[in-house]
């Protein structure tokens, strides 16, 4: 399964309720104003690194530099560009966008 | 948007002919919808539409076509739970058709 | 149904409170909708959705249609299967009694477990 986060963890706890529903195998992606929580420093990312150990995590490139924060990604997450979010959305059989 | 007139009242429906206030519903004024649905009120059409108004009171909705057979077979029996009943007192679809003369929205998912 | 005529596990995941956007009321109106396809159709209520379902709902002095006594038209919809996550309950100092209809009451991993069974799973 695929979840997708597109809200900022700094305004809502959308992330941490995705998180809590990830299961081993499973993927996350995010996008848009959730990139930030995939970031050094920031508050949100001792949970991205706990993800890490039973599931993957993946952030889109373009929403990382559009914010400046392209240079700042923790280790483990994978930075994936528009090609690879449709792959990631066409490899999985199941989507859940975390709204 | 247009408009019906009842016992000299004018009351706003919209481009399908339903009521669009529904607080303003009367008994009158169902009966101008129902000459306009060219239906002729029997007391089995005033049941099903009495039946409608009290089910929107209760859910806050119209209900789809099948819900209404199921919950009116529950209600007033067997007999009168079927499409073939239904239907013929409301020959352009009980949901339709009741819900207009009932004055409630279009059920929802109704196409 | 698709082309081979089978059923699928469908899931809507309600995580938004009732008046404060239009998610729940159109989430709401999306699952009355798909009881018309005859899928195998569940409502997970997690995080503010919870509040969908709290008991004693008033909207006279908003203004906004109280839309809270649908969820207990769903039944008729042959709609049964309503998922409550505990976290979230007890999160917001609810409990089942606070809740409008009857739900399961279901932990964060027995309802990451629930998804996980689900063919589709469609987020408000």
């Amino acid at each position: 399964m695929l979840h997708i986060v597109n809200k900022s963890p700094g305004e809502r706890a959308t992330l941490y309720s995705c998180l809590a529903h990830v299961r081993p195998g499973h993927s996350v992606l995010l996008i848009e104003d959730a990139v930030y929580a995939a970031t050094k420093g920031h508050a949100a990312a001792a949970k991205i690194q706990a993800a890490l150990a039973t599931a993957k995590v993946f952030v889109l490139t373009a929403d990382l530099e559009a914010r400046a924060r392209a240079g700042a990604v923790i280790d483990g997450v994978v930075q994936v560009d528009y090609r690879g979010f449709v792959e990631l959305v066409t490899q999985n059989p199941r989507v859940q966008s975390w709204l | 948007m247009g408009t019906i007139e009842a016992s000299g009242k004018t009351y706003e429906v919209d481009e399908e002919g339903y009521l669009v206030d529904l607080s303003q519903w009367n008994e009158e004024l169902a009966g101008e919808i129902a000459k306009a649905e060219k239906i002729e009120m029997s007391d089995s059409h005033w049941e099903v539409v009495n039946f409608l108004r009290e089910y929107y009171n209760e859910y806050q909705i119209a209900p789809a076509v099948r819900v209404l057979t199921k919950a009116i077979g529950k209600k007033l029996g067997p007999e009168k739970g079927s499409n073939q009943y239904l239907y013929e007192l409301f020959p352009y679809g009980p949901a339709k058709q009741a819900c207009k003369i009932a004055g409630l929205p279009k059920p929802t998912g109704c196409v | 149904m698709d082309e081979t005529g089978t059923v699928k596990k469908f899931l809507f995941v309600n995580r938004k409170a009732p008046y404060g956007s239009v998610y729940a009321l159109e989430g709401l109106e999306v699952v009355l909708i798909s009881a018309a396809f005859d899928q195998d159709v569940g409502l997970a209520f997690l995080d503010d959705g919870v509040y969908q379902l709290a008991k004693g709902q008033n909207t006279k002095a908003i203004e906004t249609k109280n839309f809270s006594p649908t969820y207990r038209a769903l039944e008729g919809y042959d709609i049964e299967k309503l998922y409550v996550e505990r976290e979230s309950l007890e999160a917001r100092g609810l409990t089942e009694d606070d809740l409008l209809v009857d739900v399961q009451v279901l932990g964060a991993s027995e309802m990451a477990a629930l998804m996980d069974e689900m063919d589709v799973m469609i987020s408000f």
